[in-house]
Protein backbone atom coordinates (compact mmCIF):
# COMPACT_ATOMS: atom_id res chain seq x y z
CA UNK A 1 0.00 0.00 0.00
CA UNK A 2 3.34 2.26 -0.33
CA UNK A 3 1.66 3.58 -3.39
CA UNK A 4 -1.61 4.47 -2.01
CA UNK A 5 -0.71 7.98 -0.16
CA UNK A 6 0.78 9.52 -3.81
CA UNK A 7 -1.71 8.01 -5.73
CA UNK A 8 -4.47 9.62 -3.29
CA UNK A 9 -2.25 13.25 -3.61
CA UNK A 10 -2.01 13.12 -7.54
CA UNK A 11 -6.07 12.64 -7.50
CA UNK A 12 -6.71 15.43 -5.33
CA UNK A 13 -4.50 17.84 -7.38
CA UNK A 14 -6.17 16.67 -10.55
CA UNK A 15 -9.24 17.21 -9.45
CA UNK A 16 -7.59 20.80 -8.08
CA UNK A 17 -6.80 21.72 -10.82
CA UNK A 18 -9.75 20.46 -12.96
CA UNK A 19 -12.06 22.61 -10.52
CA UNK A 20 -9.62 25.65 -11.41
CA UNK A 21 -9.98 25.08 -15.09
CA UNK A 22 -13.94 25.05 -14.59
CA UNK A 23 -13.65 28.10 -12.17
CA UNK A 24 -16.02 28.82 -9.16
CA UNK A 25 -19.70 29.14 -10.08
CA UNK A 26 -20.13 32.48 -8.96
CA UNK A 27 -23.91 33.83 -10.50
CA UNK A 28 -24.03 37.35 -10.92
CA UNK A 29 -25.66 39.18 -7.83
CA UNK A 30 -26.23 42.28 -6.18
CA UNK A 31 -23.15 44.16 -5.33
CA UNK A 32 -21.25 43.80 -2.40
CA UNK A 33 -22.37 40.34 -2.11
CA UNK A 34 -20.74 37.63 -1.59
CA UNK A 35 -21.99 33.87 -2.55
CA UNK A 36 -20.98 30.19 -2.36
CA UNK A 37 -22.10 27.15 -4.50
CA UNK A 38 -21.64 23.22 -3.37
CA UNK A 39 -20.46 21.70 -5.90
CA UNK A 40 -22.75 19.87 -7.98
CA UNK A 41 -24.73 17.00 -6.44
CA UNK A 42 -23.19 14.15 -8.75
CA UNK A 43 -24.21 10.27 -8.16
CA UNK A 44 -20.93 9.08 -5.96
CA UNK A 45 -18.08 7.67 -8.22
CA UNK A 46 -19.80 8.93 -11.61
CA UNK A 47 -18.27 12.10 -12.21
CA UNK A 48 -15.77 12.44 -14.15
CA UNK A 49 -18.15 11.31 -17.24
CA UNK A 50 -14.84 10.92 -19.24
CA UNK A 51 -13.39 8.38 -17.49
CA UNK A 52 -15.85 5.77 -19.22
CA UNK A 53 -16.95 8.17 -22.15
CA UNK A 54 -13.32 9.12 -23.58
CA UNK A 55 -12.97 5.36 -24.87
CA UNK A 56 -16.66 5.33 -26.44
CA UNK A 57 -18.00 5.92 -30.05
CA UNK A 58 -20.70 8.05 -29.32
CA UNK A 59 -23.77 7.54 -30.51
CA UNK A 60 -26.28 10.13 -31.47
CA UNK A 61 -29.48 7.93 -31.94
CA UNK A 62 -32.25 8.77 -29.89
CA UNK A 63 -32.74 4.99 -27.65
CA UNK A 64 -33.77 3.81 -24.41
CA UNK A 65 -30.45 3.40 -22.77
CA UNK A 66 -29.67 -0.82 -21.50
CA UNK A 67 -26.23 -0.91 -20.60
CA UNK A 68 -25.66 1.90 -18.36
CA UNK A 69 -27.63 4.20 -16.85
CA UNK A 70 -30.96 2.38 -16.84
CA UNK A 71 -31.59 3.71 -13.67
CA UNK A 72 -32.09 6.92 -14.92
CA UNK A 73 -35.48 7.73 -15.23
CA UNK A 74 -36.46 10.90 -17.60
CA UNK A 75 -39.93 12.74 -16.54
CA UNK A 76 -38.55 16.38 -17.57
CA UNK A 77 -40.66 16.83 -20.93
CA UNK A 78 -39.30 13.27 -22.10
CA UNK A 79 -41.33 13.70 -25.00
CA UNK A 80 -39.12 16.41 -26.96
CA UNK A 81 -36.27 15.81 -24.64
CA UNK A 82 -32.82 13.33 -24.31
CA UNK A 83 -29.91 12.94 -23.02
CA UNK A 84 -27.60 14.77 -25.55
CA UNK A 85 -29.73 17.57 -25.47
CA UNK A 86 -28.31 19.22 -22.21
CA UNK A 87 -24.77 16.74 -21.88
CA UNK A 88 -22.53 17.83 -24.27
CA UNK A 89 -21.77 14.71 -26.81
CA UNK A 90 -17.96 15.34 -27.41
CA UNK A 91 -17.13 16.21 -24.08
CA UNK A 92 -19.27 14.40 -21.29
CA UNK A 93 -18.10 16.64 -18.56
CA UNK A 94 -19.33 19.32 -19.78
CA UNK A 95 -23.14 20.34 -20.36
CA UNK A 96 -24.14 22.44 -23.06
CA UNK A 97 -27.06 25.65 -24.00
CA UNK A 98 -29.10 25.48 -26.85
CA UNK A 99 -26.80 27.59 -28.84
CA UNK A 100 -24.18 24.77 -28.60
CA UNK A 101 -21.97 26.79 -26.33
CA UNK A 102 -20.21 24.33 -23.78
CA UNK A 103 -20.88 24.95 -19.71
CA UNK A 104 -19.48 23.21 -16.42
CA UNK A 105 -21.93 21.11 -14.32
CA UNK A 106 -21.21 24.18 -11.92
CA UNK A 107 -23.30 26.62 -13.79
CA UNK A 108 -26.18 24.42 -14.84
CA UNK A 109 -28.24 26.78 -14.13
CA UNK A 110 -27.68 28.62 -16.93
CA UNK A 111 -29.20 25.29 -18.47
CA UNK A 112 -32.04 25.28 -16.85
CA UNK A 113 -32.82 28.73 -17.12
CA UNK A 114 -33.03 28.24 -21.03
CA UNK A 115 -36.80 27.35 -20.30
CA UNK A 116 -37.13 28.45 -16.90
CA UNK A 117 -35.87 32.06 -17.53
CA UNK A 118 -38.29 33.45 -14.56
CA UNK A 119 -37.09 31.30 -12.09
CA UNK A 120 -33.37 31.75 -12.90
CA UNK A 121 -34.42 35.44 -12.28
CA UNK A 122 -35.93 34.79 -9.19
CA UNK A 123 -32.91 32.26 -7.91
CA UNK A 124 -30.55 34.97 -8.68
CA UNK A 125 -32.95 37.50 -6.66
CA UNK A 126 -32.08 35.05 -4.38
CA UNK A 127 -35.68 34.59 -3.91
CA UNK A 128 -36.76 31.06 -5.57
CA UNK A 129 -34.73 28.50 -3.60
CA UNK A 130 -33.22 27.89 -0.21
CA UNK A 131 -30.66 30.19 0.78
CA UNK A 132 -28.42 30.31 4.07
CA UNK A 133 -25.85 32.10 5.43
CA UNK A 134 -25.66 35.69 6.66
CA UNK A 135 -28.99 38.62 5.38
CA UNK A 136 -26.20 40.68 5.13
CA UNK A 137 -23.17 39.54 4.21
CA UNK A 138 -22.00 35.81 3.00
CA UNK A 139 -24.61 33.81 1.46
CA UNK A 140 -25.15 30.22 0.37
CA UNK A 141 -27.04 29.10 -2.87
CA UNK A 142 -27.88 25.71 -4.02
CA UNK A 143 -27.46 25.03 -7.23
CA UNK A 144 -31.16 23.87 -9.29
CA UNK A 145 -29.85 20.18 -9.19
CA UNK A 146 -29.60 20.47 -4.82
CA UNK A 147 -33.19 20.16 -4.57
CA UNK A 148 -34.24 18.78 -8.20
CA UNK A 149 -33.14 16.15 -9.98
CA UNK A 150 -32.97 17.26 -13.16
CA UNK A 151 -34.30 13.93 -14.78
CA UNK A 152 -37.26 13.96 -12.93
CA UNK A 153 -37.67 17.62 -11.60
CA UNK A 154 -40.74 17.65 -9.48
CA UNK A 155 -40.37 18.38 -6.11
CA UNK A 156 -40.73 14.95 -3.60
CA UNK A 157 -43.77 14.80 -1.16
CA UNK A 158 -42.60 14.61 2.69
CA UNK A 159 -43.58 12.95 5.39
CA UNK A 160 -45.17 16.12 8.09
CA UNK A 161 -43.35 16.31 11.17
CA UNK A 162 -46.28 15.34 14.16
CA UNK A 163 -49.13 17.84 14.36
CA UNK A 164 -49.34 20.21 17.57
CA UNK A 165 -51.07 18.96 20.38
CA UNK A 166 -54.62 20.24 20.47
CA UNK A 167 -54.83 22.12 24.29
CA UNK A 168 -56.05 19.28 26.90
CA UNK A 169 -59.61 19.61 27.57
CA UNK A 170 -61.69 19.69 30.95
CA UNK A 171 -64.07 16.53 31.18
CA UNK A 172 -67.54 17.08 29.61
CA UNK A 173 -65.84 20.51 27.83
CA UNK A 174 -66.80 20.34 23.92
CA UNK A 175 -64.54 20.60 21.20
CA UNK A 176 -64.53 23.56 19.53
CA UNK A 177 -63.11 24.31 16.16
CA UNK A 178 -59.38 25.86 16.13
CA UNK B 1 -47.55 79.56 63.17
CA UNK B 2 -46.11 81.88 60.36
CA UNK B 3 -45.02 78.37 58.39
CA UNK B 4 -48.21 77.13 57.46
CA UNK B 5 -50.08 80.11 56.79
CA UNK B 6 -47.68 80.61 53.65
CA UNK B 7 -50.71 81.33 51.32
CA UNK B 8 -49.69 81.49 47.94
CA UNK B 9 -46.43 82.83 48.81
CA UNK B 10 -42.62 81.81 48.44
CA UNK B 11 -42.15 78.62 50.62
CA UNK B 12 -40.01 78.67 53.26
CA UNK B 13 -36.45 77.35 53.53
CA UNK B 14 -37.48 74.58 55.91
CA UNK B 15 -39.88 73.75 53.16
CA UNK B 16 -37.96 73.80 50.04
CA UNK B 17 -34.71 72.14 51.95
CA UNK B 18 -37.11 68.99 52.86
CA UNK B 19 -39.23 68.62 49.73
CA UNK B 20 -35.70 68.69 47.45
CA UNK B 21 -34.75 65.78 50.26
CA UNK B 22 -37.82 64.00 49.79
CA UNK B 23 -37.27 64.21 45.81
CA UNK B 24 -33.97 63.21 45.96
CA UNK B 25 -34.39 60.15 48.33
CA UNK B 26 -37.31 58.67 45.75
CA UNK B 27 -35.03 59.12 42.71
CA UNK B 28 -32.39 57.31 44.36
CA UNK B 29 -34.57 54.42 45.63
CA UNK B 30 -36.39 54.03 42.07
CA UNK B 31 -33.16 53.48 40.55
CA UNK B 32 -32.29 50.99 42.89
CA UNK B 33 -35.65 49.31 42.56
CA UNK B 34 -36.34 46.82 39.77
CA UNK B 35 -36.41 47.76 36.19
CA UNK B 36 -37.43 46.43 33.04
CA UNK B 37 -34.30 44.95 31.21
CA UNK B 38 -34.61 48.00 28.58
CA UNK B 39 -34.56 50.78 31.16
CA UNK B 40 -31.75 49.43 32.79
CA UNK B 41 -28.34 51.56 33.05
CA UNK B 42 -25.65 49.48 30.79
CA UNK B 43 -23.58 48.76 34.19
CA UNK B 44 -26.78 47.38 36.08
CA UNK B 45 -27.84 45.26 32.74
CA UNK B 46 -24.86 43.29 32.15
CA UNK B 47 -24.61 42.70 35.95
CA UNK B 48 -28.09 41.80 35.33
CA UNK B 49 -27.11 39.00 32.44
CA UNK B 50 -24.08 37.92 34.04
CA UNK B 51 -26.59 36.69 36.93
CA UNK B 52 -29.08 35.36 34.24
CA UNK B 53 -26.26 33.54 32.42
CA UNK B 54 -25.14 32.19 36.07
CA UNK B 55 -28.31 30.55 36.82
CA UNK B 56 -28.48 28.96 33.43
CA UNK B 57 -25.38 27.31 33.08
CA UNK B 58 -25.86 26.09 36.76
CA UNK B 59 -29.86 24.83 35.93
CA UNK B 60 -28.24 23.42 32.44
CA UNK B 61 -25.33 22.21 32.96
CA UNK B 62 -23.51 24.14 29.86
CA UNK B 63 -22.04 27.78 29.51
CA UNK B 64 -25.19 29.89 28.18
CA UNK B 65 -25.02 33.16 27.21
CA UNK B 66 -27.12 35.84 27.11
CA UNK B 67 -26.87 38.22 25.18
CA UNK B 68 -28.21 41.78 24.91
CA UNK B 69 -27.15 42.78 20.98
CA UNK B 70 -28.93 45.82 20.72
CA UNK B 71 -30.63 46.56 17.16
CA UNK B 72 -28.75 47.72 14.06
CA UNK B 73 -28.64 51.65 12.87
CA UNK B 74 -30.59 50.93 9.54
CA UNK B 75 -32.32 47.63 9.45
CA UNK B 76 -35.87 47.15 9.51
CA UNK B 77 -36.43 43.49 9.14
CA UNK B 78 -39.29 42.27 7.25
CA UNK B 79 -40.47 38.17 6.43
CA UNK B 80 -41.77 37.02 3.51
CA UNK B 81 -43.54 33.18 2.96
CA UNK B 82 -44.36 32.02 -0.30
CA UNK B 83 -47.51 30.20 0.04
CA UNK B 84 -47.38 28.85 -3.51
CA UNK B 85 -44.51 26.45 -2.13
CA UNK B 86 -44.81 25.44 1.56
CA UNK B 87 -45.80 22.19 1.36
CA UNK B 88 -46.77 21.96 4.90
CA UNK B 89 -44.33 19.37 6.22
CA UNK B 90 -43.67 21.33 10.09
CA UNK B 91 -39.53 21.59 9.46
CA UNK B 92 -39.56 25.05 10.44
CA UNK B 93 -42.05 24.62 13.54
CA UNK B 94 -39.41 22.00 15.12
CA UNK B 95 -36.66 23.99 13.93
CA UNK B 96 -37.82 26.87 15.95
CA UNK B 97 -38.59 25.30 18.90
CA UNK B 98 -35.19 24.27 18.91
CA UNK B 99 -33.31 27.07 18.44
CA UNK B 100 -35.87 29.02 20.68
CA UNK B 101 -35.78 26.72 23.81
CA UNK B 102 -39.92 26.58 24.02
CA UNK B 103 -41.26 24.03 26.79
CA UNK B 104 -41.48 20.53 24.95
CA UNK B 105 -44.21 19.36 27.46
CA UNK B 106 -46.41 21.57 28.19
CA UNK B 107 -45.95 22.01 24.24
CA UNK B 108 -45.14 25.41 22.76
CA UNK B 109 -44.78 26.15 19.43
CA UNK B 110 -44.13 29.90 17.90
CA UNK B 111 -45.04 28.46 14.76
CA UNK B 112 -48.62 27.45 13.35
CA UNK B 113 -49.03 25.67 10.23
CA UNK B 114 -52.45 25.55 8.92
CA UNK B 115 -53.80 23.58 5.66
CA UNK B 116 -56.47 24.94 3.61
CA UNK B 117 -58.21 23.92 0.83
CA UNK B 118 -57.39 25.39 -2.27
CA UNK B 119 -61.18 25.55 -3.69
CA UNK B 120 -61.67 28.21 -0.65
CA UNK B 121 -58.59 30.06 -0.54
CA UNK B 122 -56.99 31.51 2.64
CA UNK B 123 -59.82 30.98 5.08
CA UNK B 124 -59.12 30.65 8.75
CA UNK B 125 -62.26 29.41 9.66
CA UNK B 126 -61.99 25.66 7.22
CA UNK B 127 -58.09 25.73 8.15
CA UNK B 128 -56.75 22.96 10.09
CA UNK B 129 -53.83 23.40 11.94
CA UNK B 130 -54.07 19.44 13.60
CA UNK B 131 -53.28 17.75 9.49
CA UNK B 132 -51.29 14.52 9.73
CA UNK B 133 -51.05 12.73 6.58
CA UNK B 134 -48.79 10.02 5.46
CA UNK B 135 -46.99 12.70 3.41
CA UNK B 136 -47.31 16.49 1.90
CA UNK B 137 -48.21 18.22 0.20
CA UNK B 138 -52.02 16.67 0.36
CA UNK B 139 -54.25 17.08 -2.88
CA UNK B 140 -56.39 19.81 -3.21
CA UNK B 141 -54.59 21.81 0.20
CA UNK B 142 -52.10 24.71 0.48
CA UNK B 143 -50.25 25.92 3.60
CA UNK B 144 -50.29 29.13 5.80
CA UNK B 145 -47.81 28.85 8.03
CA UNK B 146 -48.70 31.42 10.81
CA UNK B 147 -46.76 33.29 13.78
CA UNK B 148 -45.67 36.64 14.92
CA UNK B 149 -46.47 39.41 12.35
CA UNK B 150 -44.28 41.48 14.26
CA UNK B 151 -46.84 44.43 13.14
CA UNK B 152 -45.80 47.78 12.51
CA UNK B 153 -48.72 49.24 14.65
CA UNK B 154 -48.96 46.41 17.54
CA UNK B 155 -52.11 45.59 19.12
CA UNK B 156 -50.76 43.53 21.69
CA UNK B 157 -47.86 46.24 23.23
CA UNK B 158 -50.57 48.59 23.65
CA UNK B 159 -53.12 46.45 25.93
CA UNK B 160 -49.56 45.41 28.61
CA UNK B 161 -51.08 47.04 31.82
CA UNK B 162 -47.01 47.14 33.17
CA UNK B 163 -44.89 47.55 29.59
CA UNK B 164 -43.15 44.48 29.48
CA UNK B 165 -43.31 44.04 25.67
CA UNK B 166 -42.90 46.66 23.18
CA UNK B 167 -41.70 47.17 19.36
CA UNK B 168 -37.73 47.73 19.38
CA UNK B 169 -36.01 49.46 16.61
CA UNK B 170 -35.48 47.22 14.25
CA UNK B 171 -39.26 46.35 14.40
CA UNK B 172 -39.19 43.17 16.46
CA UNK B 173 -41.46 42.96 18.86
CA UNK B 174 -39.97 41.63 22.37
CA UNK B 175 -41.50 40.56 25.69
CA UNK B 176 -39.10 41.49 29.01
CA UNK B 177 -39.95 37.84 30.92
CA UNK B 178 -39.02 39.35 34.08
CA UNK B 179 -41.49 42.05 33.71
CA UNK B 180 -44.52 39.93 32.42
CA UNK B 181 -47.12 39.38 35.08
CA UNK B 182 -49.26 36.59 33.02
CA UNK B 183 -52.62 38.77 32.73
CA UNK B 184 -52.51 37.19 29.09
CA UNK B 185 -54.07 40.52 27.87
CA UNK B 186 -51.81 40.71 25.13
CA UNK B 187 -52.50 37.03 23.84
CA UNK B 188 -56.51 38.58 23.56
CA UNK B 189 -55.28 41.43 21.34
CA UNK B 190 -53.13 39.46 19.07
CA UNK B 191 -55.42 38.67 16.37
CA UNK B 192 -53.25 36.21 14.58
CA UNK B 193 -52.61 33.94 17.71
CA UNK B 194 -48.68 34.37 17.65
CA UNK B 195 -48.62 34.65 21.56
CA UNK B 196 -48.21 31.68 23.91
CA UNK B 197 -48.22 31.10 27.52
CA UNK B 198 -46.60 29.23 29.53
CA UNK B 199 -49.20 27.52 31.89
CA UNK B 200 -46.71 25.33 33.50
CA UNK B 201 -42.86 25.38 34.63
CA UNK B 202 -41.68 25.08 31.18
CA UNK B 203 -39.66 21.62 30.25
CA UNK B 204 -36.15 21.55 28.41
CA UNK B 205 -33.96 18.85 28.41
CA UNK B 206 -30.58 19.84 29.30
CA UNK B 207 -28.99 18.07 26.18
CA UNK B 208 -31.54 20.35 24.11
CA UNK B 209 -30.74 23.58 25.41
CA UNK B 210 -29.30 26.32 23.10
CA UNK B 211 -26.62 28.04 25.01
CA UNK B 212 -26.62 30.90 22.82
CA UNK B 213 -29.37 33.15 23.59
CA UNK B 214 -30.50 36.85 24.01
CA UNK B 215 -32.08 38.82 26.96
CA UNK B 216 -35.33 39.42 25.21
CA UNK B 217 -35.42 36.17 22.94
CA UNK B 218 -34.90 32.43 23.75
CA UNK B 219 -33.40 32.27 26.70
CA UNK B 220 -35.17 30.28 29.08
CA UNK B 221 -38.48 31.29 30.90
CA UNK B 222 -40.23 30.85 33.78
CA UNK B 223 -43.50 29.46 34.22
CA UNK B 224 -46.60 32.13 33.58
CA UNK B 225 -45.00 34.01 31.24
CA UNK B 226 -46.12 35.26 27.17
CA UNK B 227 -43.62 34.24 24.50
CA UNK B 228 -43.89 34.60 20.93
CA UNK B 229 -41.70 34.35 17.53
CA UNK B 230 -38.60 37.31 17.87
CA UNK B 231 -37.44 36.59 14.07
CA UNK B 232 -34.49 35.07 16.04
CA UNK B 233 -33.70 38.00 17.67
CA UNK B 234 -30.19 36.14 18.74
CA UNK B 235 -29.38 34.89 15.45
CA UNK B 236 -30.74 38.02 13.06
CA UNK B 237 -29.45 40.80 15.18
CA UNK B 238 -25.79 39.16 14.46
CA UNK B 239 -26.51 39.20 10.37
CA UNK B 240 -27.76 35.40 10.85
CA UNK B 241 -30.86 34.21 8.82
CA UNK B 242 -33.80 32.87 11.32
CA UNK B 243 -33.78 29.25 12.11
CA UNK B 244 -37.13 28.69 10.44
CA UNK B 245 -35.46 30.02 7.03
CA UNK B 246 -32.84 27.96 6.86
CA UNK B 247 -34.47 24.61 8.11
CA UNK B 248 -37.69 24.86 5.10
CA UNK B 249 -36.66 22.31 2.41
CA UNK B 250 -38.13 24.48 -0.01
CA UNK B 251 -37.15 27.46 0.03
CA UNK B 252 -40.46 29.35 0.68
CA UNK B 253 -39.00 31.27 3.97
CA UNK B 254 -37.35 34.74 2.82
CA UNK B 255 -35.52 37.41 5.31
CA UNK B 256 -34.25 40.63 5.02
CA UNK B 257 -33.58 44.34 5.58
CA UNK B 258 -36.60 46.15 4.02
CA UNK B 259 -34.48 49.49 4.11
CA UNK B 260 -31.79 47.99 1.58
CA UNK B 261 -33.25 48.11 -2.16
CA UNK B 262 -31.00 45.23 -2.84
CA UNK B 263 -32.76 42.65 -0.47
CA UNK B 264 -34.84 39.67 -1.20
CA UNK B 265 -37.45 40.93 0.96
CA UNK B 266 -37.52 43.88 -1.35
CA UNK B 267 -37.45 42.52 -4.80
CA UNK B 268 -40.83 40.40 -3.50
CA UNK B 269 -42.25 43.49 -2.70
CA UNK B 270 -41.81 45.16 -5.67
CA UNK B 271 -42.29 42.00 -8.24
CA UNK B 272 -44.64 39.42 -6.76
CA UNK B 273 -48.18 39.38 -5.53
CA UNK B 274 -48.08 40.29 -1.84
CA UNK B 275 -50.89 39.90 1.14
CA UNK B 276 -50.54 40.31 4.76
CA UNK B 277 -53.04 38.65 6.84
CA UNK B 278 -55.98 40.62 8.13
CA UNK B 279 -54.99 43.88 6.50
CA UNK B 280 -58.47 45.14 7.37
CA UNK B 281 -57.70 45.42 11.28
CA UNK B 282 -54.34 47.97 10.58
CA UNK B 283 -51.61 46.23 12.30
CA UNK B 284 -49.69 47.14 9.65
CA UNK B 285 -47.37 43.31 9.67
CA UNK B 286 -44.11 42.92 8.84
CA UNK B 287 -44.85 39.69 7.53
CA UNK B 288 -45.54 39.13 3.97
CA UNK B 289 -46.91 36.67 2.31
CA UNK B 290 -46.74 35.98 -1.92
CA UNK B 291 -47.22 33.74 -4.83
CA UNK B 292 -43.92 33.63 -6.58
CA UNK B 293 -45.39 31.42 -9.46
Amino acid sequence: MKWAAPAALVAVALAVAGYAQVGPATPPSAAGERLEIPPPPFSEGIFPCSTCHADLKVNRTRRALTEMHDDIQLRHDEQHRWCLDCHDATDRDWLHLASGERIPFEQSYLLCGQCHGEKLRDWRAGVHGLRTGSWNGQKSYLLCAHCHNPHQPRFRSLAPKPAPRPPARQEGEKAVRP
Amino acid sequence: MTDDANDGESPSRRQFVSCAAGAAAGFILTACGPKRLVEMPKERLHAALRELERQYSETYGTAVTVADTPPIPGVQFAYALDISRCIGCRRCVYACVEENNQSRDPQVHWIRVYAMEKEKGVDFQHANPYYDPPQVPEEGHFYVPVQCQQCENPPCTKVCPVGATWKEKDGIVVIDYDWCIGCRYCMAACPYGARHFNWAEPSLPKAELNPNTHALGNRPRPKGVVEKCTFCIQRTRAGRYPACVEACPVGARKFGNLLDPQSEIRYIIEHKRVLVLKEDLNTVPRFFYFYAT
